[in-house]
């Protein structure tokens, strides 16, 4: 659709913005003193009403000749014969127009022959006015690019945000309830107190994950909360083989953090260290807090030579891909094997959650 | 059947977590035709115990340290019947392909445990037969399209090694076996070439003789034989002989 066709008042703007062009042509007109100032305008008036709509017609050609993608020669014939074959149309409406006046009223008598000598100028104005609307058209539709990359780019942020939603709903694995699941089972007729235990456990776990879905960020302190949770529960079923050590920095506890964004990876060192390792093994998570930056490294031990699992890679695609859309460049993600160990190392801004974001979640 | 007292049947628990195992063995206590010589929490411990005792039956875990449900399968051979138990759905075909007896889901339940029971005796009492197809061959069928494996378990006795596919030299067919050729030995395994080369990578793996596999990186020269025929040496100074159709896919592979 026509830019300018569309609406009314951009027509109107449009035909205001040739008012001065007609002025223009009334005083090219005029100026060799072959046409009066009235013969001029007479003849200037209508003939840039006309031309105006002429005009229109260069924004199919620049639509159909975009400027980056189109080589210079074509780019140039194609305006520049618009220009010619328009303005040639403009010439012959010029002498038409001319001849009609000056049959029809008395006072501008033999203009049409007077015109001749000005044809030229006419010819060189209709050229350089159609090359003008074409100018005028190309910064049109570079706008409306630049508007439709900025929606994009919004697009794109709340695509990012919807599949951050998605990743938190997916993220407590139904395999770790129903190995739970199983556990409580074979404990509830050998040691029924251990089963109560672990279904409380268990219950707390869930909660705490829970409406974690609508908070955009928690404090540190509570995502620690709920991996304790998590680790009270797989401890059950790993027994002594399951052994973690924490070290945190005081400080980087009231830092604010997606919420399960450390969970899936005590998980994953969970399901693909400790789970495959005959006599268990250790994850070490560290936490340090400085310049304004918090570092976090989750370390496990694992069996290089371990049979391969499916699920292998897709949680720290999703952690990477969660720090990416909320930090992007202020935060860095690195993982990695090294010998019998695996080694996830995040660092992020440490920024606080305000009074207002507290109270509003 | 490799039952010594044919009234009882003899069954092997294998998960690598303990409260598991003390469901299933719960559930097996109800049962006094049935007699628990085992358990085992992984893999290789598995394979030991299944190839020392011979048992009947097996509750096999398909996620554990080692080697996979699978893979014990692939070991273990088809004399036993296997039923998986799992937290996972998504093996379930995987599992029948294999001709697995059952496949029980965790949190297991008491009547499905049951159920599972009465189709492995049906199995053992040979109502369904068992099949006659190498279980390594089952496996490799039954591998995830457009996955190739990166390990082949072979069994030596009551041992288990894992070569990694980087680690192979080259496949001899032997009759029904395989030999596996792996820095400077020789492991049989029950498995046909065919199924094996399937399995392969086929960018690093070709077939370049009725009876050979060889791993393209260890191929050194190609030099003729006969007529007809060419022999392949390898990085290693084996010599594989290579048939005519087996030099036209070589060739086509080193011009690509």
């Amino acid at each position: 659709m026509h830019p300018l066709l569309g609406q009314l008042r951009r027509i109107l703007l449009y035909l205001i913005a040739w008012i001065p062009l007609t002025a223009l042509l009334v005083y090219l007109l005029s100026i060799t003193r072959q046409l009066s100032i009235e013969e001029a305008t007479a003849l200037a008036i209508p003939l840039c009403l006309f031309y105006a709509f002429v005009c229109l017609s260069g924004w199919y050609t620049c639509r159909a000749t975009p400027i980056d993608r189109v080589e210079l020669e074509k780019l140039l014939f194609t305006h520049v014969g618009g220009a010619f074959v328009a303005s040639g149309l403009w010439v012959f409406a010029a002498w038409s127009l001319s001849w009609i006046l000056a049959s029809s009223i008395s006072d501008f008598r033999g203009m049409n022959v007077r015109l001749y000598s000005e044809l030229p100028v006419v010819f060189v104005t209709g050229v350089l006015l159609y090359l003008l609307s074409v100018f005028f058209y190309y910064v049109l539709i570079a706008v409306e690019a630049s508007q439709k990359a900025e929606a994009r780019v919004l697009q794109m942020s709340i695509l990012a945000r919807e599949a951050e939603l998605k990743a938190l709903k997916a993220q407590v694995n139904p395999h770790f309830l129903f190995n739970s699941l199983n556990s409580i089972s074979a404990l509830t007729s050998s040691d029924p107190a251990r089963a109560r235990d672990m279904c409380i456990l268990l219950g707390d776990f869930l909660r705490r994950t829970l409406g974690l879905g609508e908070k955009s960020a928690i404090p540190l302190e509570e995502e620690m909360s709920l991996i304790h949770a998590f680790l009270a529960v797989e401890k059950t079923r790993f027994g002594v083989r399951l052994h973690m050590e924490e070290t945190i920095a005081d400080e980087a506890l009231a830092v604010s953090v997606p919420p399960l964004l450390l969970q899936p990876l005590v998980e994953n060192a969970i399901s693909h260290g400790i789970a495959n390792l005959v006599e268990g093994g250790w994850i070490r998570l560290n936490i340090g807090c400085e310049n304004g930056a918090v570092s976090i490294a989750i370390e496990n031990l694992f069996d290089p030579e371990a049979p391969m699992r499916r699920r292998n890679g897709v949680g720290l695609a999703n952690v990477r891909q969660r720090l990416q859309a909320r930090y992007g460049n202020r935060a860095t993600f690195q993982a990695g094997a090294e010998g019998d160990h695996f080694r996830v190392a995040i660092t992020l801004p440490a920024g606080k959650i305000s009074e207002k974001e507290v109270a509003a979640q | 059947m490799s039952s010594t007292n044919a009234s009882r049947i003899r069954a092997v628990i294998v998960d690598d977590e303990e409260l598991a195992r003390q469901i299933l063995r719960e559930f097996l206590s109800a049962h006094p035709e049935i007699e628990l010589v085992a358990e085992c929490a992984n893999g290789f411990e598995a394979v030991k115990a299944v190839a020392e005792l011979r048992p009947d039956l097996v509750f096999l875990d398909i996620q554990m340290p080692k080697l996979d449900g699978f893979e014990v399968l692939e070991l273990i051979g088809n004399d036993t019947a296997v039923v998986f138990v799992t937290a996972h759905d998504n093996f379930a075909i995987r599992a029948f392909e294999v001709h697995a007896v059952d496949y029980l889901l965790k949190p297991v339940g008491a009547s499905r445990f049951e159920a599972a029971l009465k189709r492995a005796k049906e199995r053992l009492e040979g109502k369904a037969p068992a099949n006659a197809t190498p279980a390594a061959d089952l496996a490799a069928a039954a591998r995830p399209p457009a996955q190739y494996i990166e390990r082949i378990p072979v069994r030596d006795g009551a041992r288990v090694f894992i070569i990694p596919v980087a680690k192979l030299d080259y496949v001899e067919a032997q009759d029904d076996y395989v030999a596996l050729a792996s820095e400077g030995k020789k492991h049989l395994k029950q498995q046909t070439i065919g199924s094996l080369e399937s399995a392969l990578d086929p960018a690093r793996f070709l077939r370049v003789h009725r009876s050979y596999i060889v791993n393209l990186e260890r191929v050194a020269k190609i030099e003729p034989y006969s007529k007809d025929s060419h022999v392949a040496i390898l990085t290693t100074g084996a010599q594989l002989p290579v048939s005519r159709a087996g030099y036209a896919r070589l060739r086509e592979f080193l011009d690509r």
